[in-house]
């Protein structure tokens, strides 16, 4: 461990910050999603204050009714609706992203808050950390 | 300013580790400091000395190693992306280590801020 690990150690616990994991990509076509996932479940053990969007392509995680048997890829899109369990339950979808598939809150698996883009960005504009795939 | 980094695309395909490498090497020189790299996704790739590229090319992973060397910033790939991807222990180049991806986490808590290179 580096002299400046050590530096980093310092002062570290119980800091709570605001983190935002922005979903931009369609769950299946690329690991983002998937490994993007893993990094929100890992986030729950560090206390810290988690938010889930999801913009873009990122509005298909979320929908209903998925089924990868056709493509021999793991379905993860249950794993979505287990974020209560780890006291994830901030979870906010750009309503441009889902007029333009055709998607309403009714297609998706979990329960969200739908924003306009100008609200969006006032809550990405709030956060200390942003991981964004 | 402390800036934690993170890579998610893989070397050579992609810009982001060039991109990621200069911006820390950067930092670094105008008195910031860098203590840690995490590597994602694709980016695992980064870490493997089996990397042999043309010689008139740049060599982005011994980039990794001696920035590590010279500037003691932690290189940490993460374990889950590495295994899938055929990452282990025995294929790192110096300077890098596996470890979870709490790494990342700590490194959005600990840092000032947390700058993310990838699609």
């Amino acid at each position: 461990m580096s002299d400046m690990m050590d530096d980093m150690d310092e002062g570290g616990e119980g800091v709570v910050k605001k983190f935002m994991f922005v979903n931009r990509k369609a769950p299946h076509g690329t690991i983002y999603a998937l490994e993007g996932l893993e990094v929100v479940l890992i986030s729950a053990a560090f206390d810290q204050d988690v938010s889930m969007v999801f913009v873009d392509d990122g509005v298909y995680e979320l929908i209903k009714g998925v089924n990868t048997k056709g493509i021999e890829v793991k379905d993860f899109s249950k794993t979505y609706r287990a974020l209560e369990g780890y006291d994830i339950e901030k979870l906010y979808v750009e309503k441009a992203s889902m007029d333009a598939r055709g998607l309403t809150e009714d297609d998706l698996i979990v329960d969200v808050t739908v924003l306009d883009s100008a609200e969006m960005a006032n809550l990405m504009a709030e956060q200390d950390v942003v991981i964004s795939y | 300013m402390k800036i934690g980094i993170m890579v998610s695309e893989g070397p050579y395909n992609h810009q982001a580790s060039d991109t990621a490498y200069l911006f820390a090497r950067n930092a670094i020189e105008k008195g910031h400091s860098v203590p840690r790299v995490f590597f994602y996704h694709d980016g695992v790739n980064n870490s493997t000395k089996l990397t042999q590229p043309p010689q008139d090319d740049r060599n982005v992973v011994n980039r990794w190693s001696k920035l590590a060397e010279d500037h003691g910033v932690d290189l940490v790939v993460c374990v889950a992306a590495g295994m899938r991807r055929g990452i282990t222990d025995d294929i790192l180049a110096p300077g890098f280590r596996i470890s979870g991806l709490g790494q990342l986490v700590e490194a959005g808590i600990q840092c000032d801020r947390l700058v993310t290179f990838g699609d």
